[in-house]
């Protein structure tokens, strides 16, 4: 059985009598036992036992809970009692293995790590959890999962901390007070059961990829004919769905393959950080753009985007279109390319010559080129991306048309309105929403919300007792996927089968818990059901197909296979323009809204914009003088009779005339850390509207304090003279790889006063590639996974007092209506001459025997000196009590990386370069008497890096791939006149324009 | 007779030590009030007493806030980590200086006039460190254990960092109080013992003649003691020129735009002598009108602080064009942007009105005329004090604000605990100031005595008659 | 001889007849040094003079010997010195090394700030102390204060005492020979 264990073991507290714990036990007997044990835990001792063993479990005991959980709970502490020695997750006959070690064996201090998934609108991302005795703290990505590839997101990052939310619901609610598990089956059942042939019973769910829950939500149809089931998920790629349908008629989805492209042109596709395939994607663009030596053929995109994007920010060519001029661009392209689509002009905005560049290299590239359509973009631009695709001969080579991953292909736009009009029309009599939160996120002319009061029963199953939670007449507690098994899908098809790191401690049920219990097996668990499921798709030696599936965190051969396709002309209307169009994304961080009570994605500075705990309209400092509005002026944006009031955030390098709004704030009972942040975009999309649409503004007399954690900073000028990010185009960088743009103008005469220290053993370094950074602050989040980084709240960071050890610096080149961007991420320096130490009056950070300047947490008194000699600003202090020092005040802190040090107030902090992760690696090493291989020591950052922009490594191990990217003539250190001498350095940005455009980036 | 002498219209005079003064006159001008009982303490005492303690009590407040919640409390923040606490840290350690320089500096130049004044500028001195001693402990993050700076090997058997300027501090600013007690106490032993014999009451008898250690006075002991007073002026005075330095190199010996520039310390010195002597006639002008001591501090002394304040000011103002130069001149990138953000940029208004109160405010003290006014050399001295904050304030905060790199730019907004703690350390300093004026001579009678021995009957200068007379005019 | 301390000289209990001395007061510093040449003229060692501030030349007037506080204070400030480079230099190198900004251990520039420092504190505070105690202080007992009117001493008058255990002394003669010097009154001043 799972225990959680006590946070700190030599805590040194009493413990309680568990002799008389046992006796109690030993006295009871056989068929007795349950209820006994039951009435063992009415006794005092044991609940005292049990709060000073599980403060945090045992909290759900003061505001009451059901048997079933307390019972977990019970069996956990007596685990813990010694009753049972097994310590590992979760009940005994459910094996769940391990992703590098053995069976399960837990050493104390070793974390083991678990192959499982996250899935963001249904598809999988591959992910390892880190498991420190049952508890887990970190996910890294799987690298044998095709849409992980390693590689995280910074939502999934963020997602442990979700795993711990005191926020997430914890009981069974109906008619305003706590039921338990028992009723609200019952319940169901009844109301089920009361429908012949489940006629008026709909189940609603998110976009579907798992074969097991398929098959369950099968078998519910087939035991009621005629109930209905719907689906509907925010992130799923509708118009994809709508354009592949155009364009070949079929269910299929694209899978491109990156590394063979040489041309790629983006129609408004953020693909290196949104939607399914992202992190492969990253992972293949970066192996085709990396240029250590000037003679690397690099790859070359185009991107046409409304908004300034991480994908924008490794673009050679960058065009802000508005939404309209983007699918006017699209038709353009496709007709130059000889596709028969929409007879469409090419907007102002896309320049003759940038057209015909674009369309000479395309065609140039041929099979070799590719065209990829954004999620947000309509139906008929992913239709005509295809047509140009198909036209390329780009088909089977830069891209596939696989078969849809999804359970049920569907446009769920149209099931929710379906399911709305069934619902007004009161044939749904019983509805089952499994996960989704429609009435935050329905299109708003649907009235969902309303629609649902005539539903007599509605059972809400979800991780947080949220908006649609409380407008069902019941709500049930979800477990987190950390929490149960499970399966699913990734963008290529590949099936993960999820494997559980901790029993449900908020009680929650698996959705296939759910639909068993209403199949008529309420006791049936995750893990029955999906290894039933596979075990009947699965002929010869079923344990160890499920052993190894398990283990790799993949299923083997259930890729999508491709599909033959042939696109005919694209007949569909593009999309009105308008003078102004308000253009609709999920956010970045908290994306629709799921995760919008994780601290650690509010408090993200968003990538390029930088703002934190707020979403805003961002304009192009054009149309802002235009509307005469300012940053933090809140206008009105109304679109068909629908209005919103949203602050203003002006944004070099957004499309003239388009406001960009993220969707996914304004929440009302998403939790403490949510509900209230930011506006709520839900009410301008509609059936009719899915992403963007003209829209009218006006600006209101109100004002907003929007928190940005960096002012917008122009290279030119000051900033260039700085020579703080250096760049070029890859023609410089052939012709002299000294040019200006990537060496220091002034020759540095090495006139230290003394000699450098010789590092014998281990020398660590850092190397940083510009070229590859997207800027997408993946690293930043899991950094602050890894590092216990404490969340400081709007109010602090308005102040300047954030806590991230890794930001993300921003840059802006040439002129602010047409900009360039440059993402430098910036950990600590960790500067051999670091001018931080000789200030420190009582040696607080100091250099350690591989050259790493430590930071003493324990010796520091807070002078904060070194934070002012610091040229690079890197350290960050406690001016108040940030982090959770009492561990038992909240669950968040069973996230926390026992192996890191939580900071107390008035103690400075900075990036250690993972040092925790060092000391491991040497131990084992030198338990093995070998020397540290290269990349054993992974830090943080650069195991999240999509693009494996980060690079770390032994300087004094040769042929380390570290020294390889240092000795490129692209690689310089920040501030090289201070001779501070950084460990960590960047490879100086370069970007292969074309020769005919002659803007160069 | 204090009192009496108050009422009495005077002359003012421009002699070190005016007409008509005896060795007993001296005692009973200067011991008298403070022999006084309790009862017969003038109104105007307890009046300025208790505002004193008003704003000691808001001073307490804020410390146990600041404690209880941890420099938060504070506007600093990243990249400003310095701000309030230590602009008024300088600004007190600077106000010291003055004393020290008047009783060890004029004493070795055997400057006469140094003697009626020395005592109360020693006080000024001491209360002023004390003051600022207490930032530096209260700025910490963790206040609890500031004793890990002392030179020895406390938690972890670790000896303090000895390369950091902050460590020197703390040699500098213990030596520096240390020293000026001492200093200041063995020049209160002659004074106590002339109480002692003075003291109308046995327990005034007692109490001073503990304190002055059973002085007799003898020749024997005065050789002794007059080369033991000229040793530690002698020390004092290197002393005091350090310590302004070492605070100096807290900025000097870091890299930050603004704050590397090598002339950190004279300049810092020259300022602090600067905002001392305006301290200095701050205190001296209403203390004379309060005891009548317009014979004893004359216009001589006003009008010799008044010069030494014209020509230090320049000094600095000179400092603040070098640094211009020096930006300009060095073609560094980021030294030059500083200065330019310095004049021009978000905090521009500060520097500007530093310059109104540095070196505009003080350009009238070139006429004796200005010199000699009492109320105009007071509200100059109040301008002053206010644009040594200033000068503070741009050194450390502004030159914070942006340093190398542009994304980590930012910007720093005081808050009231930031106030609280300022107006709260005035108002332990004036506590100090009123016990001190009321409990000890705040005139060193012993040395007066031996001025006027010296000069109490020959005149300084032939002008003196002339001026006498046209002082006696402006009066009328 | 000449050189000890009134307080020495009380204690050398010479005043077998319970006299401490005789005290000769003066109103003027021109007087009061006047009397005193003529006192050690007159062969008196055992003699002193009490006045409200210090005056120049009274000591060599009544012969007695430079103080040697300067060497001293001398010897003070450069041990400090020494004593603050040792402490620097040792926990740098020796006690506790550790690499500080890629500064070599023993980097002595940056010692002479705190070397400076404690010179000057030694040195002040043996000046200071040094003067205190070889000065007989703190005392809480001296017969001088047995004088009458003694306290004047500290305001406005000069006073000369010749010490009974002074070989030369005689009370009849001493008075007289005092009275000669034209004081403003001569009295006597028991143990």
């Amino acid at each position: 059985m799972l225990d959680v264990p006590p946070m700190n073991p030599h805590d040194e507290e009493e413990r309680p009598d568990f002799a008389a714990l046992r006796e109690k036990l030993a006295s009871k007997q056989g068929p007795a036992y349950w209820r006994s044990l039951g009435e063992l835990a009415e006794t005092e001792e044991f609940r005292e036992f049990l709060t000073k063993e599980f403060p945090r479990q045992a909290a759900p005991l003061q505001n009451g809970l059901d048997r079933r959980d307390f019972l977990k709970l019970l069996g956990a502490s007596m685990a813990l009692a010694g009753l049972t020695a097994c310590a590992r997750p979760p009940l005994p006959e459910e094996k769940i293995v391990p992703y590098v070690r053995g069976p399960a064996e837990v050493t104390p201090g070793k974390p083991l790590f678990y192959a499982t998934a996250v899935t963001y609108g249904g598809f999988a991302e591959g992910v390892l959890a880190e498991s420190h005795q049952g508890r887990p703290t970190k996910l890294e990505g799987n690298p044998d999962h095709p849409a992980s590839r390693g590689a995280t997101s910074a939502a999934t990052q963020a997602e442990v901390l979700s795993l711990y939310d005191p926020d997430r619901s914890s009981a069974v609610r109906s008619g305003g007070q706590e039921r338990s598990w028992d009723e609200f089956v019952d319940a169901v059942q009844a109301a089920v059961q009361a429908l012949p042939g489940g006629q008026g019973l709909a189940v609603l769910t998110e976009h579907v990829t798992s074969p097991t829950l398929a098959d369950q939500l099968r078998r519910l149809q087939a035991a009621f004919p005629q109930a209905a089931w719907y689906q509907w998920d925010p992130l799923h790629p509708d118009n994809e769905v709508v354009g592949m349908r155009l364009a070949f008629g079929a269910d299929v989805r694209p899978v491109y393959d990156l590394t063979r492209a040489d041309v790629i042109v983006s129609l408004g596709a953020d693909f290196l950080d949104r939607g399914p395939g992202r992190l492969a994607y990253a992972r293949d663009f970066a192996q085709r753009r990396r240029a250590l030596t000037a003679d690397t053929a690099m790859n070359r995109l185009y991107q046409l985007e409304s908004s300034p994007s991480p994908t924008g920010v490794v673009a050679d060519h960058r065009l802000a279109l508005k939404p309209s001029d983007i699918a006017a661009a699209a038709a353009a392209l496709a007709s130059r390319l000889g596709v028969n689509g929409p007879a469409a002009t090419a907007p102002s905005a896309l320049p003759s010559a940038v057209l015909d560049a674009m369309v000479a290299d395309l065609q140039a590239a041929g099979g070799n080129a590719v065209v990829i359509a954004g999620q947000e973009q309509p139906p008929v631009v992913h239709a005509l991306a295809a047509a140009v695709n198909a036209a390329l001969g780009a088909v089977g080579n830069t891209v596939t048309y696989v078969q849809s991953p999804s359970a049920r292909p569907a446009v769920h736009a149209e099931e929710i309105a379906a399911l709305t009009a069934a619902m007004r029309s009161g044939q749904v009599r019983t509805l089952l929403v499994l996960g989704a939160n429609p009435v935050y996120t329905a299109p708003a002319d649907l009235g969902f919300a309303e629609a649902l009061r005539s539903v007599p029963f509605s059972a809400h199953v979800g991780l947080y007792y949220d908006e649609t939670g409380r407008a069902c007449t019941w709500h049930a507690p979800q477990a987190h996927f950390l929490e149960t098994w499970g399966d699913a899908r990734a963008f290529d098809g590949t099936a993960t089968i999820q494997q559980p790191l901790i029993l449900p401690f908020y009680g929650g049920k698996s959705h296939h818990e759910v639909l068993e219990a209403l199949l008529g097996d309420p006791e049936a668990t995750a893990y029955d059901v999906v290894r039933s499921y596979w075990q009947g798709r699965y002929a010869g030696d079923f344990e160890a197909f499920w052993r190894e599936s398990v283990f790799r965190g993949t299923v083997s051969d259930t890729a999508a296979p491709a599909v033959p396709v042939s696109a005919g002309a694209v007949n569909a209307e593009l999309p009105q323009g308008g003078d102004l169009e308000v253009a609709l994304v999920y956010d970045s961080a908290v994306l629709d809204g799921r995760l919008a009570n994780n601290g650690w994605l509010q408090e993200l500075p968003r990538p390029i914009t930088k703002l934190t705990w707020d979403n805003a309209a961002l304009v192009s400092p054009r149309t802002a003088e235009r509307l005469g509005v300012d940053t933090g002026r809140v206008v009105t944006i109304t679109v068909g009779g629908r209005s919103v009031d949203a602050p203003v955030l002006v944004q070099p390098g957004q499309a003239e005339g388009a406001l960009t709004l993220a969707l996914g704030y304004g929440r009302t009972a998403a939790g403490s850390v949510a509900d209230g942040v930011g506006v709520d975009a839900y009410p301008l999309r509609s059936t009719a509207v899915s992403f963007s649409a003209p829209a009218t503004v006006s600006a209101t007399g109100r004002r907003h304090q929007l928190v940005v954690t960096q002012e917008h900073h122009a290279l030119e000028g000051t900033g260039e003279a700085r020579h703080i990010v250096r760049a070029g185009t890859l023609a410089e960088y052939r012709e002299h790889p000294d040019h200006p743009g990537f060496v220091h103008p002034v020759a540095h005469h090495e006139a230290d006063l003394y000699p450098d220290f010789a590092y014998e053993g281990y020398k660590w370094g850092m190397v940083i590639d510009q070229t590859v950074c997207t800027g997408c602050s993946a690293c930043v989040v899991a950094c602050q996974a890894e590092n216990n980084i404490p969340i400081v709240g709007k109010e602090q960071v308005a102040r300047n007092r954030e806590m991230h050890w890794l930001r993300v610096d921003n840059y802006y080149g040439g002129s602010i209506d047409d900009p360039t961007f440059y993402a430098q991420p910036m950990p600590c320096q960790q500067c051999e001459k670091a001018p931080c130490e000789p200030v420190c009056p009582v040696g607080a950070t100091v250099h350690d025997s591989e050259g790493l300047n430590v930071m003493v947490y324990n010796r520091c008194v807070g002078t904060r000196y070194c934070s002012n000699n610091c040229p690079y600003k890197v350290r960050r202090f406690n001016y108040l009590q940030f982090a959770q020092l009492d561990t038992n005040a909240t669950p968040l802190s069973l996230a926390n990386n026992p192996d890191v040090t939580v900071r107390s107030r008035g103690v400075m902090e900075k990036c250690t370069y993972c040092t925790q992760r060092i000391s491991k690696a040497r131990i084992e090493a030198a338990n093995e008497d070998r020397r540290i291989a290269d990349f054993e020591v992974v830090t943080a950052c650069q195991a999240a890096c999509p693009t494996q922009a980060i690079v770390f490594g032994d300087l004094n191990l040769a042929g380390s791939v570290v020294n390889q990217f240092k000795s490129s003539p692209l690689n310089y250190t920040l501030l090289e006149e201070l001779q501070t001498h950084p460990r960590t350095s960047y490879l100086a940005k370069v970007t292969n324009p074309n020769p005919a455009l002659e803007r160069s980036a | 007779m204090a009192v009496a002498a108050r009422r009495r219209p005077l002359v003012e005079t421009n002699r070190v030590i005016g007409p008509g003064q005896s060795f007993g006159k001296i005692d009973d001008t200067v011991l008298t009030p403070v022999l006084l009982g309790v009862q017969q303490t003038p109104r105007w005492w307890w009046i300025g007493f208790g505002i004193s303690l008003m704003f000691l009590g808001l001073y307490l407040v804020s410390i146990v806030v600041l404690l209880t919640n941890g420099v938060g409390i504070f506007g600093n923040n990243i990249p400003v980590a310095w701000a309030m606490p230590i602009i008024n840290f300088v600004w007190w350690i600077g106000i010291g200086h003055a004393g020290t320089l008047i009783s060890a500096a004029l004493l070795l130049f055997r400057q006469p006039w140094r003697t009626t004044i020395n005592r109360f500028a020693e006080a000024m001195t001491i209360f002023a460190v004390v003051c600022a001693g207490l930032y530096p402990i209260l700025h910490l993050g963790r206040p609890w254990v500031f004793y890990w700076l002392l030179p020895y090997p406390n938690t972890f058997g670790l000896f303090p960092q000895f390369r950091s300027p902050l460590d020197w501090d703390l040699f500098a600013i213990s030596t520096y109080a240390s020293v000026s007690v001492l200093f200041w106490f063995i020049g209160l032993i002659p004074d106590l013992a002339s109480l002692r014999d003075r003291a109308p009451t046995a327990f005034q008898r007692l109490l001073y003649g503990v304190l002055c250690l059973g002085w007799t006075g003898s020749a024997k002991e005065w050789q002794r003691y007059q080369r033991a007073y000229l040793l530690l002026a002698a020390l004092s005075f290197p002393l005091v020129l350090s310590v302004h330095s070492i605070i100096a190199m807290d900025f000097a010996v870091a890299q930050l735009p603004g704050w590397n520039n090598t002339i950190m310390p004279p300049y810092f010195v020259a300022g602090a002598v600067f905002a001392g002597f305006a301290m200095v006639l701050i205190l001296a002008v209403p203390l004379r009108r309060a005891f009548g001591l317009e014979h004893l501090i004359t216009m001589r002394h006003l009008d010799n602080s008044a010069k030494l304040m014209l020509a230090t000011g320049m000094i600095v103002v000179y400092g603040y064009l070098i640094e211009i130069f020096i930006a300009w001149y060095s073609g560094v990138e980021f030294e030059r942007y500083m200065i330019w953000n310095r004049l021009f940029g978000d905090h521009a208004i500060f520097f500007w009105a530093l310059i109104l109160c540095n070196f505009v405010a003080i350009q009238p003290l070139w006429f004796r005329r200005v010199r000699q006014s009492p109320l105009a050399l007071f509200v100059i001295s109040l301008i002053v004090s206010v644009g040594m904050w200033l000068e503070r304030f741009v050194i450390i905060v502004v030159s914070l604000t942006k340093d190398f790199l542009p994304s980590s730019w930012g910007d720093y907004i005081s808050t009231f605990w930031d106030w609280a703690l300022y107006i709260g350390s005035l108002g332990l300093f004036s506590t100090l100031f009123f016990l001190f004026i009321r409990l000890l001579p705040s005139i060193a009678t012993a040395e007066t005595k031996e001025t006027v021995h010296h000069y109490g009957h020959e005149k300084l200068d032939p002008m003196e008659d002339v001026r006498e007379q046209y002082y006696a005019e402006v009066k009328a | 001889m000449s050189t000890l301390s009134v307080g020495e000289a009380h204690r050398t209990g010479a005043a077998a007849n319970g006299l401490y001395g005789l005290v000769a007061q003066f109103g003027t510093v021109e007087d009061v040094m006047r009397a005193a040449e003529k006192v050690k003229a007159a062969g008196y060692t055992r003699t002193d003079a009490y006045t409200p501030f210090p005056i120049e030349g009274l000591d060599e007037a009544l012969g007695m010997k430079p103080t040697r506080l300067g060497w001293v204070v001398l010897a003070a400030g450069i041990g400090g010195g020494l004593a603050g480079f040792f402490m620097q230099w040792w926990a740098n190198t020796q006690y506790y090394p550790l690499i500080i900004g890629g500064k070599p251990l023993n980097s002595w520039p940056n010692w002479i700030v705190i070397m400076y420092e404690l010179t000057i504190l030694s040195a002040a505070f043996t000046a200071g102390l040094t003067m205190i105690f070889r000065n007989g202080m703190p005392r809480a007992y001296h017969p001088i204060f047995n004088a009458r009117g003694i306290e004047a001493a500290s305001r406005d008058k000069f006073f000369i005492c010749v010490q009974s255990s002074d070989p030369r002394f005689d009370l009849r003669r001493t008075t007289a020979f005092l009275e000669s010097l034209g004081p403003e009154r001569v009295v006597e001043v028991e143990a």
